[in-house]
């Protein structure tokens, strides 16, 4: 498939889009006769052939009209570069205007954290009750450990360029951190939050120690390991961890040492409020905001300090890092395990919330996808990342409510089934169109005097 | 350069190893190995305070082994690295680095995603703050396209910028001792005479010690005090740039057709 000139003239362009087209629906024709024409029914007899000779027509024309809409898109591209130097070629980005998508990076994040600071008002406000907003407000809190949990990923993946697969160990020794000092040793939470923090900065320097001077796929390999491993003594360790049954019965988050509850000491009745449990909700909403929003700022902040720039020369060259005496394996241990540590805040969110862990919430699908959502974020962007965890936590939500696909599908089509698929398709269209995530730029993070955006097209793609 | 100006560096070379002073880096009966394959087979090499002083060598012949031996990676198999009375063999690269001797590594290795600001302040990272506006007002002076070009990102830049970049980086961290990979390597003739300019500044105005490693024979022999000349591991002379330039020897193996060049004549 030879890309079209992109000078020709539109109406022997669109004989050749057209024919292009059709040899695509006849392909997809070609596909659709085995896997999808018949369906076998167990009917009273055996298995009964059912036709679906119209679905097939169905799709074939679908592919047809994608196919000609995307040439269509591609030949107005193509024509538009003709005309303008392509960005690439630009030597100069210094005074160029910052184009949109850079200008919506600036604001974005502070329309995210407009957005999430009101959600809890709008979602009452729409759904006409505190207690009906309670899918919305709880679908924000699992939205927002996301987020929370690629940001902390970020640090370690998107700043210092470790490829870490077991993200989800350092969840887990947060988490059951909060669940055994709070069931053993009655705890507060806001004791165990910033020891959840430190135990799993500490696990994550036991880790990181022998195994950082590891590269690339190694690294990977290593850490995939790591959370196995940690998973596996979760279960094992029946004595202390109560095993693959978990820990239950985990005391709630309290405001500030005054507990949620109905009777006269508690939240409610000390602010004068009538009793509701979404009290509570709305709490751990704002909870888990907070601790989000602390990552993004310790991001930010150590992002214009010497760490931080170290961080980045790191992923950047490591030999030429050492030359200039940067200590690599410190560096890349405190990325590693202030990573970690923010793992493990979420991990301690995420048992006080619960009440409830066991080693099944902490499986390798878990850091697969917060690695896809610092990844599909593009690494390094914190707005990105924000709204990578958006789509691919919200999206499935989002899929519960196609439900008119059933119409077109079959009876017994369930949408959220296909997640995984979609996720997989969403990669590679991203590899595709957008090799280095949402959003590819990036403000320098210091700068003489104005502030300029350098654009990721203008650079080549890096290595290390 | 003049003739009258070379005469000027030869003496100055003969006053400096007059003096007696312990050299600033030497290096004894250094050898280095990849894997089972000799790449340095006891190498002994010195650098006064305020040199220039170059290796050269064909391709393959260890020059940049021996340059990444003394800042520890590779490592020495056998023989000693002496920096102002101190060996640092054994050292970790870091270590050295932070010693006083910076380097700017053959095929440049800048932070190519970061602005060219921030490549500057990673060279100033053993400094922090402290001297930082005074000393990048120095590398700008030096280098006037770097200046031009702070806000970029360092990928972005030119071949012969991004050289640049590399040794403003390096002399960020106010080096005593500067090791210079290849600064000529694939770059335009007036972008070579612009580096050398600025190497032989540096060298004169700060008297900074300068190690050079360099296929570009006739200019580093040109620029140097005193050269080296490395052949498969060995060195196999020694003496003041002139004497080296002068050497049929040497004439025959490197600077055929380029001897009696103009200035300008880059020629590898």
């Amino acid at each position: 498939m030879a890309a079209p000139a992109s000078d020709a003239p539109p109406s022997s362009a669109m004989g050749g889009i057209l024919r292009d087209a059709a040899l695509y629906a006849l392909v997809a024709f070609g596909l659709c006769v085995p896997i999808i024409a018949y369906r076998t029914d167990p009917g009273p007899a055996g298995l009964v052939l059912v036709p679906r000779w119209g679905l097939v027509l169905i799709l074939c024309a679908a592919i047809f009209a994608i196919r000609v809409l995307q040439r269509l898109v591609l030949l107005r591209r193509d024509a538009r570069r003709a005309l303008t130097p392509s960005p690439a070629q630009a030597t100069e980005a210094v005074g160029a205007e910052p184009d949109a998508g850079q200008k919506v990076s600036k604001v974005g994040l502070w329309v995210f954290v407009a957005v999430a600071l009101s959600l809890p008002l709008l979602a009452t406000v729409s759904t006409g009750g505190l207690s009906s907003a309670r899918y919305w407000i709880d679908l924000g809190i699992l939205i927002l450990t996301y987020v929370m949990l690629g940001w902390g990923l970020n640090i370690v993946v998107g700043l210092a360029g470790l490829l870490d697969l077991g993200y989800v160990a350092f969840y887990a020794v947060g988490a059951y951190s909060y669940a055994l000092l709070s069931t053993t040793f009655g705890l507060s939470f806001w004791i165990c939050l910033p020891l959840a923090g430190l135990f799993a900065g500490l696990w994550g320097m036991l880790l990181g120690f022998p195994v950082l001077r590891l590269r690339g796929d190694y690294l990977a390999i290593v850490t995939l390991a790591f959370g196995e491993i940690i998973r596996l003594v979760l279960i094992n360790w029946t004595d202390v961890t109560g095993g693959a049954a978990g820990v239950s019965s985990i005391p709630r988050a309290s405001f500030f040492g005054i507990p949620f509850t109905a009777d006269e000491d508690g939240f409610a009745a000390r602010f004068g409020l009538d009793f509701n449990s979404m009290h509570r909700v709305v709490f751990l909403y704002y909870l888990i905001l907070g601790l989000a929003l602390f990552t993004n700022l310790v991001t930010m902040r150590l992002r214009r300090l010497p760490i931080g720039r170290a961080w980045e020369a790191l992923r950047e060259d490591e030999i030429a890092c050492r030359s200039l005496g940067i200590d690599t394996t410190a560096t890349k241990l405190t990325a590693f395990s202030l990573g970690a540590a923010f793992g493990g805040f979420a991990g301690s969110f995420f048992a006080v919330r619960q009440g409830f862990v066991s080693p099944e919430s902490f499986t390798f699908l878990e850091s697969a996808i917060i690695l896809a959502i610092v990844v599909l974020g593009g690494m390094g962007s914190q707005l990105g990342v924000a709204i990578a965890a958006v789509a691919m936590v919200g999206g499935p939500e989002l899929l519960r409510n196609l439900g008119f696909l059933s119409a077109v599908f079959g009876e017994s089509f369930d949408p959220s089934e296909y997640r995984l698929l979609l996720f997989g398709l969403a990669m590679v269209a991203m590899m595709v169109w957008r090799p280095r995530g949402l959003i590819s730029v990036r403000m320098p993070s210091v700068s003489l005097g104005e502030r300029r955006a350098i654009s990721g097209a203008h650079v080549s793609e890096g290595h290390g | 350069m003049s003739v009258a100006g070379i005469n000027v560096l030869v003496d100055e070379t003969r006053a400096l190893q007059s003096g007696g002073r312990p050299p600033l880096l030497s290096v004894r009966g250094v050898s280095t190995y990849y894997g089972s394959v000799a790449a340095l087979k006891g190498v002994d090499l010195d650098v006064a305070e305020g040199e220039i002083v170059t290796l050269i060598g064909a391709n393959g012949a260890g020059k940049s082994t021996l340059m990444m031996t003394v800042f520890g990676a590779p490592r020495a198999r056998s023989g000693h690295i002496v920096y102002d009375g101190q060996d640092i063999t054994r050292m970790p690269t870091h270590g050295i680095a932070r010693l006083g001797i910076a380097q700017s590594p053959e095929g440049r290795r800048v932070f190519p995603r970061m602005s060219v600001y921030e490549n500057l302040q990673m060279g100033a990272s053993l400094h922090g703050e402290r001297h930082f506006a005074e000393d990048l007002e120095k590398v700008c002076v030096l280098f006037p396209r770097v200046k031009e070009r702070l806000h970029q990102r360092a990928g972005t830049m030119s071949g012969g910028e991004q050289q640049m970049l590399a040794i403003a980086r390096a002399l960020m961290s106010r080096p005593r001792l500067l090791l210079l990979d290849e600064p000529s390597l694939g770059l335009a003739p007036l972008v070579v005479k612009g580096i050398f300019d600025a190497i032989r500044r540096l060298n004169r105005e700060d008297g900074m010690t300068i190690f050079l490693v360099e296929q570009n024979a006739y200019h580093a022999l040109k620029l140097a005090h005193r050269g080296y000349v490395l052949v498969n591991g060995r060195i196999t002379m020694s003496g003041t740039g002139r004497q080296l330039l002068d050497d049929p020897a040497v004439k025959a193996a490197y600077l055929e057709g380029g001897h009696g060049a103009p200035a300008g004549g880059a020629h590898g």
